[in-house]
C-alpha cells in the first residue's frame, strides 16, 4: 500500500461523517421489521397497543440508540473488549445460577431492578466478538491446526454448557452454530467440520440410546419435544398441541391471509406465546404468504448486506464479526421459522426484532452497533 | 494483531470464499424455508382454513317454544311457564363459598342443590354458568335482585318449563313431559338432534307423547365462536327454530272435571262424546295423578304410592280400559239378531230363569226368570235367557260383526297412550288366539258381553252415539293444529233398518223412563233431556255372588251407556265403575249426573231430577270439590 494510496483512502472521523458512512441500508431494513413486529404486537394484544407494542417501541427506540453510539465507536475499541465482554457475560451466565429468575421451568433471568437480564443473550455476542477476536490474532497458516482449533471450541463450549444447564438448549445449539458460523468464516479446514457432523451424528444416537437410563443426556421434557416433534398428532392436546395449532394457523393465513387482526387462531389463544416465539405464525395467519414471504426478505436482505460488508471490509475482525451477527441473526430467524412451520423441534427460540422481549432486542441491536461500527470504521 | 500484507490479502480472499459458502447456504435456507410455507399456505391451505374454521365455530342448537295445548273452549291444558332459575358463574363469584353461603341466608336452597352446585363448578371451566336452583319464587327473584351487589356472579334467568294448568283433570288425556332418556333414545329413533340436548322435554305419555312431532317444533340454530378455553366470544349467526303447533282438544275442562269429581273416590272411567262428530268432551279415569310432578321430577315415594295403588292411578282406564261389557253389549246382539231377520221385535222367548245347554246351564241374572219377554222387556229389564236364545239362533260371526260395526273390537286412532282395541271375538279369533274351537257356549257368553268380549269405556260410548245417531261416529280428540281445523272422521250412516233403530232406542228409553226398567232410578225429568241407555254389571268372576261379601277385586264391574236428549241426541255417555257392583247401581247415577251436566253445560237445576233424589243432589253439588274456571286462562290471540 502506497503512502499516496493511504492518504486517499482512510477511516472516517468527525460524528456526520461517520453516521453518513454507515450502513444504511441495514438500519433501513432493522427498522422495517422492527415495524412489523409492532404491528403484529399490536394485533395479537387485540388491539391494545399498550400491552406489548408500546414497550417494544420504546426499546427499539432505546436500541437504535444504542446501535448508533456502538457504530460511532471505534471498531478497534470493541476488538479490545472482546475478551472483557466475553468474562462478563461468563460472569453473568454464572451469577444466573444463584440469583436467577425461574421463567417457564427454567433459571433463565437475572433480575435487575430495572431490566430482567436474560444472560444468555449477551453471551452469544461476546462469543462471537471473542472469536472474531482471536482469529484476527491468530497467525493465519494456523488456523486448521489442531491446538488452535481445540482454543476456540473450548471458548465455544463454556457459555454453551453453562446455558445448557439452565437448562435452555435452543440457546445452547445456538451458541454453538454461531461459534461454528464463525470459524468457518475464519477458514478453518472443512474436514473438522466434518468431523464434527460426524460426531454430532453419533451424539444424537447417544441421547436417543441414553434415554431411559440413569445417564440420559437430555431432560425428559426435552425428549417430549422431540417426540411431539416427530409426530405431533401423538399428542394433539398436550406438547403437540403447539406445533399442530401453529401449523393450522400457518396455513389457514392462505395466500393472502385473513387480515389484520382477523387471525382466529392467534385471536382466540389457539395460539400459544403469540406474541414471543409464534409470531411469526400469527404474521403468517393474518397477512398470508405474501407477509411471510415479506418478513422472510428483509431478513435475508440484511444477511445479504452483511456479507456484502465483510467481504469489502479488509479488517479481519470487522469481517468475521459482521459475518457472525449475520450469521447469528441467520440462526434466529432460520430456527424460529422452521419451528413454528414443524420443520424443526420447539425450542424457545424468538424471532428476532419482533418477538416481544427485551434482552433479545437490545443484544441484537447493541450487536448491530457492532456491524455498523466495522462498516464504519474501514479505510474508504 | 498486526499482519503481513500477503496474509491479509490471504486472509480476505479466504473470508470471501467462506463468506459466500456461508450467504449461498443461507439463501439456500431461506429458499426452503419458502417452499415449506408455500407448503402449508398454499398447497394444503383448504385444509388448514377448515381446521381452523373447526377450531373456533360450534353449532348450537335453540330449542324450540314447544305448542301449547287448549280445550275446546280455549282453555289452557298444557303451557310453557317461566322457570326462574339462579345461576351462578365461579369466575364472576371470585370467593364462590361466601356467595353461596349469602344465597343460602336469602333464598331456601336444599343442602342436595349445594352439594351439586359446588360439584358442578368444581367441574367445570370456571366461566360456565351452572344452574344452583330453579323454579324459584317471584319473591325469590326480587330478594335476589334486591341484593345484586352483595351476590358477585349470581343471575336469575328465565326458563320454560311445562305446567299443566288443570293438574290431575287432564293427566291421562294431555299427559305429561319429562327430558330424553337413554330409553326413550333407543325406542323413538328419532333422528332430530334436539333430543341429544341433555334434559330436552319430550312427551312421555298422552298427546305429549303422541302429537310429539306436532308439539316440539323446528330447531333453531346458532353458530358461536369460542376460543382456545372454550369460552363464547360471539355469535355469528342465528337461525330461530319453529315453534311446535298449538293443539286444541276435543275435550271440555269444566265437564271433564265435574266428571272426575263425581266419580270420586272409586276406580272408574267415564267418556262423553258428542253424537254428532264424535268430539271426546270428556275421557276421565279415577283416580288421577298431578303431571306436574312428573315434570318437576317426581319423588321416588310418590312413584311408588302411584305404582302400588291398587286403583292404578297412572292407568287412563278410559282408553286403556278393557272391561267384559256385560249388558250392555246386549245392544249389539239385539241388533244382529234383529238385522239378520232372526227373530221379530215382538216374538217372546220364555225365561224361566236359565237355559240349558247340554249338560251346561246359563243362568238369567234374575233367578226367577222373567217370563215372557220380547225384544222390549229383554232390554229394559236385561234378561239373559232371551239373549241366550238369540246368540243360538244368529251365532257369533254375525254377533261379532255388528259390534264392530258398532265400533267395538276396534282400535281408535287417537293421540292417547295405549289405546285398547278390545275385542269383539270371532271364531278365526279364538282358533288363533287360544288354539280351541269356538263352542256355542261361548256364543252365549258373548251375548251377555260376558265370556272373550272386552270394550273400553270409549268404545262403549261410541256404541251409544251410534246407536243414537245411527250414523258410524268416529271419536276424535284433537279439534284443531295451529287453529286448522281437523277433519271429523266417520259419521257415513250405519246402514241399520230404521225401524230396528227406533224399536231398539225405544227400549232404552224405556230402561231409564219406564218403571221397569233397570236404570228408572237415574232417570232425567224433563221432556227436552230424556235420557235413553243400557245398564251392565259384569262379572270378574265366573261364580255369581254377592257384592258385599266379596273383596272388592272381585266384585262385578257395574256399567252404563247412554245418551240425550232422546228425541234429538247430542252426547253419549259411558261410565265404567270397576268392581262398582251393579251397573243400575253404581254406574247409572253417575252417567245421569254427567250428562246433565253436559246438556246444561254445568249443573242442571235440581228439577231434572226425581223428586227424591234433589236433596242428596244439591248436597252433592254444594260438597263437590270443583275447579272455578275462572282461574283458568284462556287462549290469547286467534280463537
Amino acid at each position: 500500500m502506497s503512502y499516496l494510496e493511504s492518504r486517499v483512502r482512510s477511516v472516517p472521523t468527525g460524528l456526520v461523517r461517520k453516521l453518513l458512512c454507515m450502513n444504511w441500508p441495514i438500519i433501513l431494513l432493522l427498522t422495517a421489521i422492527a415495524m412489523v413486529g409492532f404491528l403484529m404486537l399490536y394485533s395479537v394484544a387485540g388491539g391494545d397497543a399498550n400491552r406489548w407494542a408500546m414497550p417494544q417501541m420504546k426499546r427499539f427506540a432505546f436500541g437504535v440508540g444504542a446501535m448508533i453510539a456502538i457504530g460511532l465507536t471505534p471498531i478497534w475499541f470493541w476488538r479490545n473488549m472482546a475478551g472483557v465482554a466475553y468474562l462478563g457475560s461468563l460472569a453473568l451466565l454464572v451469577a444466573v445460577e444463584w440469583f436467577g429468575v425461574a421463567g417457564m421451568g427454567a433459571q433463565r433471568w437475572i433480575d435487575l431492578g430495572f431490566v430482567r437480564l436474560q444472560p444468555s443473550e449477551p453471551a452469544k455476542i461476546a462469543l462471537i466478538m471473542l472469536l472474531a477476536a482471536y482469529y484476527d490474532w491468530l497467525d493465519i497458516r494456523k488456523v486448521s491446526r489442531p491446538v488452535w482449533v481445540l482454543i476456540p471450541l473450548v471458548l465455544i463450549l463454556i457459555p454453551a454448557l453453562l446455558v445448557l444447564r439452565q437448562p435452555d438448549l435452543g440457546t445452547a445449539i445456538l451458541l454453538v452454530a454461531g461459534g461454528g458460523l464463525v470459524m468457518f468464516a475464519a477458514g478453518v479446514s472443512l474436514h473438522y467440520f466434518g468431523a464434527v457432523i460426524a460426531v454430532g451424528a453419533g451424539l444424537i444416537t447417544a441421547v436417543f440410546r441414553t434415554r431411559g437410563t440413569d445417564w440420559q443426556v437430555l431432560q425428559d421434557y426435552q425428549y417430549r419435544r422431540i417426540d411431539t416433534f416427530l409426530d405431533p398428532s401423538s399428542d394433539p392436546l398436550g406438547a403437540g398441541y403447539h406445533i399442530t395449532q401453529s401449523k393450522i394457523a400457518l396455513g389457514s393465513g392462505g395466500w393472502a391471509g385473513r387480515g389484520f387482526m382477523q387471525g382466529t387462531q392467534s385471536r382466540l389463544n389457539f395460539l400459544p406465546e403469540k406474541h414471543t416465539d409464534f409470531i411469526f405464525t400469527t404474521l403468517a395467519e393474518e397477512f398470508g404468504f405474501r407477509g411471510g414471504i415479506f418478513l422472510l426478505s428483509l431478513y435475508t436482505l440484511i444477511l445479504v448486506f452483511c456479507i456484502v460488508s465483510a467481504v469489502r471490509n479488509r479488517d479481519r475482525f470487522a469481517a468475521l464479526l459482521t459475518l457472525g451477527i449475520g450469521g447469528m441473526l441467520f440462526l434466529f430467524f432460520a430456527v424460529n421459522i422452521s419451528m413454528v412451520m414443524g420443520l424443526v423441534p420447539v425450542v424457545g427460540i424468538p424471532l428476532p426484532l419482533v418477538s416481544y422481549g427485551g434482552s433479545a432486542m437490545m443484544v441484537l441491536m447493541a450487536a448491530f452497533g457492532l456491524v455498523q461500527s466495522a462498516h464504519v470504521h474501514q479505510l474508504r | 494483531m498486526k499482519h503481513s500484507p500477503r496474509d491479509i490479502a490471504e486472509s480476505h480472499r479466504r473470508i470471501t470464499r467462506r463468506a459466500l459458502l456461508l450467504g449461498g447456504a443461507q439463501l439456500a435456507f431461506a429458499g426452503v424455508l419458502t417452499l415449506r410455507m408455500r407448503h402449508l399456505q398454499v398447497n394444503q391451505a383448504d385444509r388448514y382454513r377448515r381446521l381452523a374454521e373447526e377450531n373456533r365455530l360450534i353449532d348450537k342448537l335453540v330449542p324450540p317454544v314447544r305448542g301449547l295445548i287448549f280445550d275446546r273452549n280455549g282453555l289452557q291444558l298444557a303451557v310453557n311457564a317461566q322457570n326462574y332459575k339462579v345461576i351462578i358463574v365461579k369466575e364472576d363469584a371470585g370467593d364462590v363459598e361466601q356467595v353461596l353461603s349469602r344465597l343460602s341466608r336469602l333464598i331456601p336452597l336444599s343442602d342436595e342443590d349445594l352439594a351439586r352446585t359446588r360439584r358442578e363448578i368444581a367441574r367445570r371451566s370456571p366461566f360456565v354458568p351452572v344452574t344452583i336452583a330453579e323454579r324459584l319464587s317471584w319473591e325469590s327473584v326480587a330478594v335476589i335482585a334486591v341484593n345484586t351487589p352483595a351476590l358477585p356472579g349470581i343471575t336469575t334467568e328465565i326458563g320454560h318449563s311445562r305446567e299443566y294448568p288443570v293438574g290431575p283433570d287432564m293427566a291421562h288425556v294431555v299427559g305429561y313431559v319429562g327430558p330424553v332418556s337413554d330409553y326413550d333414545l333407543e325406542r323413538l329413533d328419532d333422528p332430530d338432534p334436539l333430543l341429544q340436548i341433555p334434559r330436552f322435554q319430550i312427551g312421555k305419555s298422552g298427546v305429549e307423547a303422541r302429537m310429539e312431532h306436532t308439539l316440539r317444533g323446528k330447531a333453531g340454530d346458532r353458530r358461536i365462536e369460542v376460543n382456545a378455553s372454550g369460552r363464547v366470544m360471539r355469535e355469528l349467526a342465528r337461525r330461530e327454530g319453529e315453534p311446535g303447533a298449538e293443539l286444541q282438544l276435543t275435550v271440555d275442562t269444566g265437564l271433564q272435571n265435574f266428571t272426575l269429581a263425581r266419580l270420586g273416590d272409586e276406580s272408574a272411567a267415564a267418556v262423553v262424546l258428542d253424537t254428532e262428530n264424535g268430539d271426546i268432551l270428556t275421557a276421565a279415569s279415577a283416580p288421577s295423578f298431578d303431571p306436574n310432578k312428573f315434570v318437576r321430577g317426581i319423588s321416588l315415594a310418590d312413584y311408588r304410592g302411584l305404582t302400588l295403588n291398587k286403583y292404578r292411578p297412572l292407568a287412563g282406564k278410559a282408553v286403556q280400559g278393557a272391561y267384559p261389557p256385560g249388558s250392555t253389549f246386549k245392544l249389539v246382539t239385539a241388533l244382529a239378531a234383529l238385522e239378520a231377520g232372526v227373530i221379530s221385535p215382538e216374538e217372546t222367548v220364555w225365561c224361566p230363569g236359565h237355559l240349558q245347554l247340554g249338560d251346561r246351564r246359563f243362568h238369567c241374572w234374575k233367578s226367577g226368570g222373567h217370563g215372557h219377554v220380547n225384544l222390549n222387556t229383554s232390554l229394559q229389564q236385561s234378561c239373559d235367557v232371551y239373549y241366550y236364545d238369540l246368540a243360538q239362533r244368529v251365532g257369533i260371526d254375525r254377533i261379532s260383526a255388528m259390534a264392530v260395526r258398532l265400533g267395538l273390537g276396534r282400535k281408535y286412532d287417537l293421540p292417547m297412550s295405549a289405546v285398547h282395541s278390545g275385542l269383539a271375538p270371532t271364531r278365526a279369533w279364538k282358533q288363533g288366539a287360544r288354539g280351541e274351537d269356538w263352542r256355542v257356549g261361548d256364543t252365549l257368553n258373548a251375548s251377555i258381553g260376558q265370556g272373550y268380549v272386552l270394550a273400553s269405556p270409549l268404545q262403549l260410548a261410541v256404541m251409544a252415539a251410534r246407536v243414537a245417531s245411527g250414523r258410524a261416529v268416529v271419536p276424535r280428540l284433537v279439534r284443531a293444529i295451529n287453529g286448522a281445523e281437523q277433519p271429523v272422521l266417520g259419521g257415513a250412516p250405519l246402514g241399520l233398518d230404521e225401524d230396528t233403530l227406533r224399536r231398539v232406542r225405544q227400549a232404552l228409553y224405556d230402561v231409564s223412563n219406564s218403571r221397569r226398567g233397570t236404570a228408572y232410578g237415574s232417570r232425567i225429568i224433563g221432556d227436552a233431556f230424556r235420557m235413553a241407555g243400557k245398564t251392565g254389571t259384569s262379572q270378574v268372576r265366573s261364580v255369581r255372588v254377592s257384592n258385599e261379601d266379596v273383596p272388592w277385586e272381585h266384585r262385578d264391574h257395574a256399567l252404563f251407556i247412554c245418551y240425550a236428549p232422546f228425541e234429538a241426541p247430542r252426547y253419549a255417555v259411558s261410565v265404567v265403575v270397576e268392581h262398582g257392583g251393579s251397573g243400575s247401581g253404581a254406574a247409572a247415577p253417575i252417567a245421569r249426573d254427567v250428562l246433565l251436566h253436559a246438556l246444561h253445560g254445568g249443573y242442571p237445576p235440581l228439577n231434572a231430577y226425581p223428586a227424591k233424589d234433589r236433596e242428596r243432589v244439591r248436597e252433592m253439588q254444594d260438597t263437590l270439590p270443583l275447579r272455578d274456571p275462572a282461574t283458568l286462562e284462556r287462549r290469547s290471540g286467534r280463537a
